[in-house]
């Protein structure tokens, strides 16, 4: 009922209270609906195969998928397949996240590094990096230098765009504060634009690690013994649908792992906004 | 403690012949818009210079010329005579919007400015609590500025500019993000602390009752390009005015009529295009 009073009918001279209308957009921490979401999608999914509606073609059962997911674990098999990934991650994606920081700070601080930087990272951000693997592979070996240098390349890009954005909106009052006061140039980067950058290079990062991941796959999918990407490339070519949703399982995982990650962090760096 | 006494002897001690401001003929051009032209005016040590004019009048940017963050086009800003030995920062200013490092405590947002002088440990938390202690803070050092309310965010920024004991302060309507009530005292701090320990301050406002009340001298700017319209001096004694002393209230009429002028023309030439 959207009752301001002026269109409601009024019985009498009876005062009518004031509609409420200052609420949403302020987001609060409610973790228990993601949970209810991934809970009710597959269960929806479980009752779907399990009478038939959906047919064993199209989806696994869930209970299959654990089951197998059991059996990676009991084997070994798992972390014989994560533990070479998540070197490959975090490798190709520290190297390109803290490259890519610096030199989104450059940009954002130096008018030179911005004139000739951004032309250069704006043609580079739309190759997709996967079609450069071979080049890669000559550059930096077939085994895992090649494979760092898909994920760092891919994480980049995205990193330096947020972060030049990022040190762009920095409070240019504040900047001029510190001049004001005397404060070295170094002092100035380092005491109030990289804090007040903060909060764009982590919302980057988000973006930049998702690619990281999704690079890490694609890098295994194309040359590795072992690994989550040729893992699922594996139970693909099979046709092992509970395999595949398994490796597919990992992967969201490792998403939700590295949004968690970053989640932490901005509670721990950014708890000064309001 | 060598550091900190002279600190302290500065705040309490007699006051010293410091540093005069000279403007020598000030001009200044954004593009083709002329903004000041032709200022040329004395600011003496131990003085507070109070600035009036017509919004947009070139106030904020005269400011930023005799601080050093601008350039003038033509002219000069002088300082003569050196500033106090123990002066961290000569010329210091303190912001309408107090810029405050979000991310600093109170305690840090003082400590940032005194980081890059060299004072660390002891001899900063000296000065910090002497400043947070005269700007009635001492209760607040570790709040961040999200908690505090504007009147105690700008009394961090008075004391952040107190720390490195400015021999100018330039202040760019330091109590105008602010309610009257807290505008008020306020006032009655920055004289307190006048009083103390008399500094040399510019002080930009649009608001008279503030500049009859602060102003050793109030200078009124006409409106754009900002030219010197009218020095008027008063010669009581800050501490000793008061709300409707008549003194004050005639300088006060006298004021607003010279900015009645210059607003109303300001606003018909908007009008005009
Ligand atoms: N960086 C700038 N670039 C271009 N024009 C500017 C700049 N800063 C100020 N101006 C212009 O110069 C004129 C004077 O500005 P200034 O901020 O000094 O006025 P002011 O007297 O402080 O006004 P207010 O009372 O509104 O604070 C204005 O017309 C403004 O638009
Ligand atoms: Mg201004």
């Amino acid at each position: 009922m959207a009752d301001t009073g002026a269109g409601k009918k009024r019985d009498g001279d009876g005062p009518i209270e004031v509609r409420f209308r200052g609420g949403g957009f302020a987001p609060r921490s409610l973790r228990w609906v993601g949970v209810a979401v991934f809970v009710v999608l597959i269960a929806m999914v479980q009752w779907g195969t399990e009478s038939g509606w959906i047919s064993a073609l199209t989806l696994p059962k869930p209970t299959d998928v654990l089951a197998t997911f059991r059996e990676l674990w009991e084997s070994g098999l798992l972390f014989k397949h994560l533990q070479p990934s998540l070197t490959r991650l975090v490798i190709g994606a520290a190297l390109g996240a803290s490259t890519g920081i610096a030199i989104g700070v450059l940009i954002g601080l130096f008018s030179y590094a911005r004139a000739g930087l951004v032309p250069l990272v704006a043609a580079i951000f739309p190759i997709p990096k996967i079609a450069l693997l071979p080049l890669f592979v000559i550059w930096f070996g077939i085994d895992e230098g090649s494979k760092y240098a898909l994920i760092a390349f891919g994480t980049f890009t995205p990193t330096v765009v947020a972060t030049y954005g990022a040190v762009d909106n920095v409070d240019r009052s504040l900047i001029r504060m510190g001049q004001s006061f005397g404060l070295s140039w170094s002092s100035i980067v380092r005491k109030i634009v990289l804090p007040g950058a903060m909060p764009g290079i982590l919302s980057g990062l988000r973006i930049s690690l998702a690619i990281a991941i999704i690079l890490l796959v694609a890098a295994e999918m194309l040359g590795a013994e072992y690994g989550i990407g040729a893992y699922i490339l594996e139970a693909g070519s099979l046709y092992d649908l509970e395999r595949l949703f398994a490796g597919v399982v990992i992967l969201s995982l490792l998403g939700v792992l590295v949004s968690a990650l970053i989640g932490f962090l901005e509670k721990r760096l950014l708890g000064w906004r309001i | 403690m060598a550091a900190v006494s002279s600190h302290a002897g500065m705040l309490s001690g007699s006051y010293r012949v410091g540093m005069d401001i000279k403007l020598d003929g000030i001009s200044h051009h954004y593009g083709h818009t002329e903004v000041l032209r032709n200022i040329s005016l004395d600011i003496p040590a131990g003085q507070i210079v109070c600035l009036v004019g017509p919004s947009g009048c070139g106030k904020s940017t005269l400011l930023r010329l005799i601080g050093g963050l601008e350039r003038p086009g033509n002219g000069r800003v002088l300082q003569v005579g050196a500033p106090p030995a123990d002066s961290l920062n000569p010329l210091t200013f303190v912001f309408q919007d107090f810029a405050l490092l979000p991310w600093r405590s109170v305690k840090g947002n003082v400590s940032l400015v005194l980081e890059d002088h060299g004072i660390r440990g002891k001899r900063s938390k000296a000065i910090i609590d002497d400043v947070l202690n005269r700007t009635k803070l001492a209760d607040f050092a570790d709040a961040l500025p999200k908690q505090l309310s504007g009147g105690m965010k700008q009394r961090v920024a008075i004391a952040r500019a107190l720390a490195v004991n400015p021999a100018v302060m330039l202040m760019d309507e330091p109590l105008s993000a602010l309610d009257a009530q807290t505008r008020e005292l306020l006032m009655d701090d920055l004289v307190a602390l006048w009083t103390r320990q008399p500094f040399t301050a510019v002080y930009v406002t649009h608001n008279l009752a503030e500049a009859v009340r602060l102003g050793h001298t109030i200078v009124v700017l006409s409106r754009r390009p900002g030219r010197i319209r009218e020095i008027i001096s008063i010669d009581t004694p800050i501490s000793e005015r008061r709300a409707g002393d008549p003194v004050c209230q005639r300088k006060h009429d006298l004021l607003w009529e010279l900015m009645r002028e210059e607003a109303r023309a300001a606003d018909e030439e908007l009008i005009d295009g």
